[in-house]
Formats: C-alpha cells, structure tokens, sequence
C-alpha cells in the first residue's frame, strides 16, 4: 500500500549564493521534482516565509510570540510525497539539494484516518 | 500522474540569473537614479532569492525577467517608502509611485534595455576611475558576477574585491556621471576608455593562466557581448569598435583549440585548425571589413589583422609572415610595448632568420622589464635551437622554466628541455 510521507525542509542558507549558483541550485531543485512527478511520488509542496508567529496558553491567557527558532533552522518548505515506505521516503530524501547549505530534512509519515465500518 | 510543469526547466538559458538579473540592475538604476545603484543591485539579488526559493514549488513563470524586474522594482519602491522622509524629492516620490500601476512591459522594450546596458559601462568605464576597478565593475554590475567569483579568477580574495568595488562606488558618488551615453566631443575619448577595459577584460579570459579557467573563460564571452552592443549601438557603432570585435572573434575562434583535455597549453603551430571555429572567423572578418571605414588606424585594427593571417593560413606553415610582420611594424608605432616588440621580433625571425629574431629581442628598449617573463626566455631558446646551438637553447629553456608556475606552460617546457638533453647524450 502507498504512504503518505511529508518532507519538512528546515533551513538551506541561500544569502550568499551568487546568481550563477542560484541557478544551479534552483535546476537542481527543479530536476529533483521533475523526478518525482513522473515517478507518480510528488503530491504537493509549498514554500514557506521565515518569520511568523508562535501561540501559546499561559496562565488563562492566549500568549502571541515570536518565532523563536533561528531562520537557519526554521521550516523552509514541504514536500507530501506518496512511496512504498519510509524507507524510501528516506531514500528520496538524500537528494534533497540544499544539504551542502546547512539544510536538514525531517521525514514524517502522515497519519491514515481510519474510518470504522 | 500529470506533471503540471511540463519540463520547463530546459526552457531557462544558462546564465539566465547572472545576465537578466545584471541588465535588470541597470534598468532600476535608470529608473531610480545613479544614487541607488546599491539598491538596485540589492533588491535584485532578493529576488533571485525569492525566485530560488519559489520557483521549485510554482514553476518557472511564463516570463523569468519580468518575474524577477517586477519583484526587484516592487522591492526598491517598498525600501524607499520607508526611507522617503529622509531622502527623497516629492518630484521622485511622485514619479515612483507613478511606476506601480505600469506594466512592466515599457520596460523591457529592446533597444531601451541595452542601452540601459550602455549607459552603465560607460559609468563603469568612467576615465576618472582606475582601468583595475572598471573591470571589477563592469563584471559585478553589468555581468553579475559576485564577488567571490571575481576573487576566484583573479586569485584575490573577497576582501580585496570587495574594498576596490567599495572605493570605485565611493568615486562615483562623488563623480556623480550622468547615467547616459556620451554625445558630442566627449563621445571619442569615452569610447576609447571603454574599449580599452572591454578589450582587457577580454584578455584576462584569454590568458588563462591563473585563477578558475571556467569562470575566466566567461569574462571573454563577456567582452565579445559588450562589444557587439557597442557595435549594434548607432552612436558607439564607430570602426574602431569593430575592429575590436574582430579582434576578439578571431581570438575566440582559436579557443577550443589552444587547449588539449588536459587543460594543457597547445602552441600554434601543433594545434588542429579543423577545430577552429569557422563561423566565428566568418564573423570576424566580417567586422574586419566593417571596420575599414576611418581614416584612423588603431591598435584593434592591427591586431586583428595579424588574427586574421593566422585564421586564414591553411597550415602553419603556409602562414603569410611577411605580412604580418608589415602588421606589426605598424603596430609598433602605436604601442612600442616590450611585448609588442618581443612579437615582433618572432615574427622577424620567421621572414628574416633567427639571428635577425635575436638580433630585433636585443635592440627592445626596456628589455629588462621582459626578463622575468617566460615567453621571452621560450623564445630565446627556440631561436637558438633554430641555429643548431643547443646547450644555449637549454639554458633560456631552463631560465624560462623559473618565471611560470602554469603547469601547461611548464610541462611544454620541460618537454623542450628533455628533448634537448637527450639529444645532447
């Protein structure tokens, strides 16, 4: 049975790249999804902003912080991909491009809602 | 499973964010004024940032420039929103606020966007500049190259890039050039600056011999685009623009064929002409003839005359040295440069004999500022082992091998060396 497993990009410094790597990097990124897509694996992505805000309860009070992460950890972007297992959601991951950038990939099964008879 | 981004990805042309986004540079500068040219190169890397991080996700949008132009110039509104009180004029506010609603189409009109082009090298080449940092300009701001690569090709680091870009800037300011192409009287004496940093550009892409070959190698490329704007551009169309634009084709030309896979250097006569690039030597003798309209003769002209010999000779052999010794007879009236002569005297030896070559390298004045160049020593010894003198031939070949540290140069070197040796056992 396939599985949904999500791709949570967190950092990948791009600052100082110049705008020949940038290409380079962005084709890369380009190849890497253009390789899932015709495999069937891709089902959706978005980038995400750095920045935010963070909310929490503290003492009867809803408490607006934030964020508290550093931008070179906090979540870049996601993939949900669809694959065999996590061992292949593992797999795929290793290509992801921005390794060399300080990138780190969290891999996460997403959660089957079981619906009873 | 359908892909919704059909392949675009080889529809993006290599050094689409080098070249669109230095032009876009240039573009914002016009749009903004001289006074925001670091602005104009900030908000365009933000973008190409945001493009980095977006375009994965979204594709490539139908229009990469425009896309990049657009959120470059919405950037550079929104920065100097905020610091309008500070800065700036109601007039500029006015005209600025006036861009929102355009599209961004008025902007990308051709003959607009290369002058826009124009009107920064001749910014970047202003006289009252050093020719060192016209060239480090010229490669940040018109070609995109960033600092890093610079220093990479030029074996410097960041930081003195950085400090020469910082210092060339701080002039401008105080300069303040219009940001335009000169007219009238001005015209001649500008355009020679800006050929000449042109033409040394395209040099140091060509005299590969330090620093990263990939990234030189696209400095040349560079040169030759820079030139054909200026050539396509009514005002700078002037035959001694041409003449460089031959001069250059006909180096190109040779390019691929100067050096084996190992990166090593091939001399001329042992290189393969069928590897040479014909349509550019076509390209190149055309400009040649465009050139010939002036009454002046100018350095250019010579030097691509004697490419053009080369180019056209069938064979090494069969090279018309007479008449590129005539070329450079010329040439030495215009620049009488110890190299100049050092060529000439090659070419002396080749119409006249080895003793005359030797004979033309003792008479150059300023000799001594040859001696630690490995070429005149090459030469030296290549002359006397012409006349049979091989123990002489050893030593220029030895004294050669202690001014280069080119590992092409060295191993040609050593190889010349060890034939000697072993012929002399």
């Amino acid at each position: 049975m396939p599985q949904k497993y999500m791709l949570i990009f967190h950092g990948g410094f791009y600052d100082d790249l110049s705008p020949e790597e940038a290409q380079k990097q962005m084709n890369k990124w380009f190849a890497w999804v253009d390789k899932l897509r015709n495999q069937g694996k891709y089902q959706s992505g978005e980038p995400l902003l750095p920045g935010g805000k963070i909310l929490s309860h503290k003492k009867g009070k809803i408490v607006i912080d934030g964020p508290f992460a550093e931008s070179k950890e906090s979540v870049a972007g996601f993939f949900v991909i669809e694959t065999s297992g996590l061992d292949e959601a593992v797999e795929i991951s290793k290509e992801y491009p921005d390794f060399h950038l300080g990138g780190k990939v969290e891999v996460r099964e997403v959660m089957k809602i079981e619906v009873p008879e | 499973m359908e892909s919704d981004i059909p392949n675009k990805t080889h529809y993006m042309v290599d050094n689409l964010f080098r070249r669109e986004g230095a032009r876009i540079v240039s573009t914002l500068t016009r749009i903004f004024g001289m006074e925001h040219l670091e602005l104009a190169e900030d908000v365009v890397q933000e973008a190409l940032l945001k493009a980095l991080q977006q375009w994965p996700y979204s594709g490539i949008p139908d229009n990469p420039p425009a896309w990049i132009m657009q959120v470059a110039r919405n950037r550079a509104l929104d920065v100097l929103r905020r610091r309008q009180t500070f800065i700036a004029k109601e007039k500029d506010i006015a005209s600025w606020y006036g861009l929102e609603g355009e599209s961004t189409d008025k902007f990308f009109l051709d003959h607009e966007v290369r002058d826009d082009e124009l009107r920064m090298l001749f910014v970047c080449c202003h006289p009252l500049i050093s020719v060192e940092s016209q060239i480090a300009l010229i490669l940040k701001i018109l070609c995109g190259f960033s600092i890093a690569e610079i220093g990479r090709a030029f074996l410097s680091s960041e930081e003195t890039i950085h400090k020469r870009l910082v210092r060339a800037k701080r002039m401008l300011r105080e300069i303040r050039p219009q940001f335009e192409i000169p007219g009238g009287t001005d015209l001649a004496t500008r355009l020679d600056t800006v050929l000449k940093a042109v033409y040394l550009l395209f040099n140091e892409g060509y005299n590969a011999s330090q620093g990263e070959r990939l990234v030189r190698a696209e400095f040349s490329h560079e040169a030759i685009r820079l030139t054909r704007l200026l050539s396509s551009h009514s005002v700078c169309d002037r035959p001694k623009t041409h003449a460089l634009l031959s001069l250059m084709l006909l180096h190109a030309a040779r390019f691929t064929a100067r050096l084996d896979d190992l990166g090593q250097l091939i001399l001329l006569q042992d290189q393969d002409r069928r590897l040479w690039d014909r349509a550019l030597i076509a390209e190149g003798l055309e400009e040649l003839d465009r050139s010939a309209g002036g009454e002046k003769i100018s350095e250019y002209h010579l030097q691509a005359g004697i490419s053009a010999c080369h180019c056209l000779a069938e064979s090494y052999e069969a090279t018309d040295w007479s008449r590129i010794l005539m070329l450079y007879e010329m040439l030495v009236y215009i620049d009488n440069s110890p190299i100049v002569l050092l060529n000439r005297a090659v070419a002396i030896a080749k119409v006249h004999g080895p003793r005359a070559g030797i004979h033309a390298i003792t008479k150059i004045k300023d000799r001594k500022r040859l001696e630690k160049y490995y070429l005149l020593h090459a030469v030296l010894g290549e002359f006397s082992m012409e006349l049979g003198n091989s123990e002489q031939a050893a030593k220029h070949y030895r004294k050669a091998l202690e001014f280069t540290r080119v590992k092409s140069e060295r191993m040609f070197l050593s190889g010349k060396l060890k034939s000697i040796i072993e012929n002399l056992n």
